[in-house]
């Protein structure tokens, strides 16, 4: 079980990289931390002709602070978010959900930027960008342009990233005050994929009322799905016990299509999303009254 | 397409310079190329663990990286846990899996003790949640794990 032969390339920098990619089109993968493209290539499940391996390109792993926002370079691993300062008090919602990405051997390798192109319905980080209201910063042979989260995942292992373009930087941008935020996931085993995940996050008006809320769920369709009816429901409404819970059920019965699979039934998958939904909800505007005071 | 790429790697402190093809897999480079078939190999999709091996330090999947991937890097291998020379003595980890019964077969051996050598340089004493979750990226099918928890316990000299 090894990957079929490709052709290796291993640029220094982005304008290697992108060079590469455009010179190769469509049969070139970009390689990140390959914790997903190298088991898929050891299956032969992809059999890509060229590999242009990003681990060299120095100038797209990073973390920074900046005026509008959180920063992060594509090729930053994983494990340097969960374990960066910036994240945690910039954007605590993904500083939450990093010890539920796979296993800290993966972390250790896997990338930001990879996961997020790679885009598995089941990840955790599409759902939380999507959450957060990330924009993603591209750039290809047309120049660079920044395509809102919401735009970016388009399917099943889908983006609306061109063969020949790359992702080079995710920004998240500084939350409201009065904010608070929460993420869950059920999964079989620590580190497996999560049979349902959420991620919340709620601003509370100067009286406490939700002045609004974003819930995003994950592993229950094509990629992250925005909980729009739910979050609807919530806004401009006292934050009590009722309106959560009918909230989240109606995230499990009208926001989301899960599909059923050996893993878990459809049925499932929703009694689980609204469960799910309901406790991070809580959570989060528990955190946003405290954030208020 | 035989594409063959120069590489230089230090492997348990020793430095290992060969010609590589771009497909060959870490996990069968430190395995057919060097020898040290103490690296296990299970499922070659980075779940069970058996592989796992340092990378400057960081516990890694190898079968998982290429090869030339680590050109430049520093690995450290199961054969690399023991004092050198060659004796009987062990790694205090390594001990601690023979005191506690922490292995049976043994295929997966290796993996757990490269995760929990950089574990426990940074968790030193470590809650049993801590072991479980730390122990979660590895298959075991022999111990059903007590013993290895049990291990990393007295390894940490945090024994019940």
């Amino acid at each position: 079980m090894k990957p079929a032969p490709f052709a290796y390339h291993r640029p220094a920098t982005l304008d290697e990289a992108l060079a590469l990619l455009a010179e190769h089109g469509g049969e070139a993968k970009p390689l990140a931390g390959g914790q997903s493209l190298i088991p898929a290539m050891n299956f032969r499940l992809a059999r890509p002709a060229v590999l242009v391996d990003l681990n060299r390109v120095a100038e797209l792993g990073y973390v920074r602070a900046g005026r509008d926002g959180l920063q992060i370079g594509a090729m930053t691993r994983q494990r340097a978010v969960e374990r960066s300062d910036a994240v945690r008090s910039a954007a605590p919602l993904l500083a939450e959900a990093m010890p539920f990405i796979a296993h800290p051997q993966i972390r250790n390798r896997g990338t930001v930027g990879g996961s997020l192109a790679h885009a598995d319905p089941a990840a955790e980080l599409p759902a939380v960008m999507l959450a957060l209201e990330a924009r993603f910063r591209a750039r290809g042979p047309q120049g660079e342009r920044w395509i809102p989260a919401g735009e970016f995942f388009t399917g099943i292992l889908e983006t609306a990233l061109g063969p020949d373009e790359l992702l080079l930087e995710v920004v998240v941008p500084k939350s409201p005050a009065r904010t608070g935020y929460a993420f869950a996931e059920l999964a079989r085993r620590r580190g497996d994929y999560a049979l349902v995940g959420v991620a919340a996050r709620v601003t509370l008006d100067r009286r406490g009322r939700c002045q609004a809320a974003r819930i995003t769920l994950f592993s229950v369709g094509d990629g992250p799905v925005l909980a729009a009816a739910a979050a609807a429901m919530l806004d401009g409404q006292e934050p009590s016990p009722e309106a959560m819970r009918a909230a989240a059920d109606a995230a499990a019965q009208r926001d989301i299509d899960p599909p059923s699979d050996i893993h878990a039934s459809a049925a499932y998958r929703r009694r689980l999303a609204a469960v799910l939904t309901r406790r991070a909800l809580a959570r989060a505007v528990e955190r946003a009254a405290q954030a208020s005071q | 397409m035989d594409q063959q790429v120069p590489i230089g790697v230090t492997v348990n402190g020793v430095r290992h310079e060969r010609a590589v093809e771009p497909r060959l897999l870490l996990s069968d480079f430190l395995r057919h190329e060097l020898g040290l078939t103490g690296t296990h190999v299970g499922c070659e999709h980075g779940v069970c663990g058996a592989c796992t091996v340092l990378l400057d330090g960081d516990a890694v999947r190898s079968c998982l990286i290429l090869a030339v991937q680590a050109d430049g890097h520093e690995l450290v291998t199961v054969e690399g846990l023991a004092p050198p020379g060659g004796g009987d003595e062990l790694h205090p980890l390594q001990a601690a899996f023979r005191e506690a019964h922490g292995l049976q077969c043994g295929f997966c051996t290796p993996g757990f003790l490269m995760t929990l050598v950089p574990f426990l340089r940074e968790h030193p004493h470590p809650s049993e949640p801590e072991i479980r979750e730390a122990l979660s990226g590895h298959l075991c099918r022999c111990t059903g794990y007590q013993g290895i928890v049990a291990a990393v316990r007295l390894a940490a000299g945090s024994a019940p």
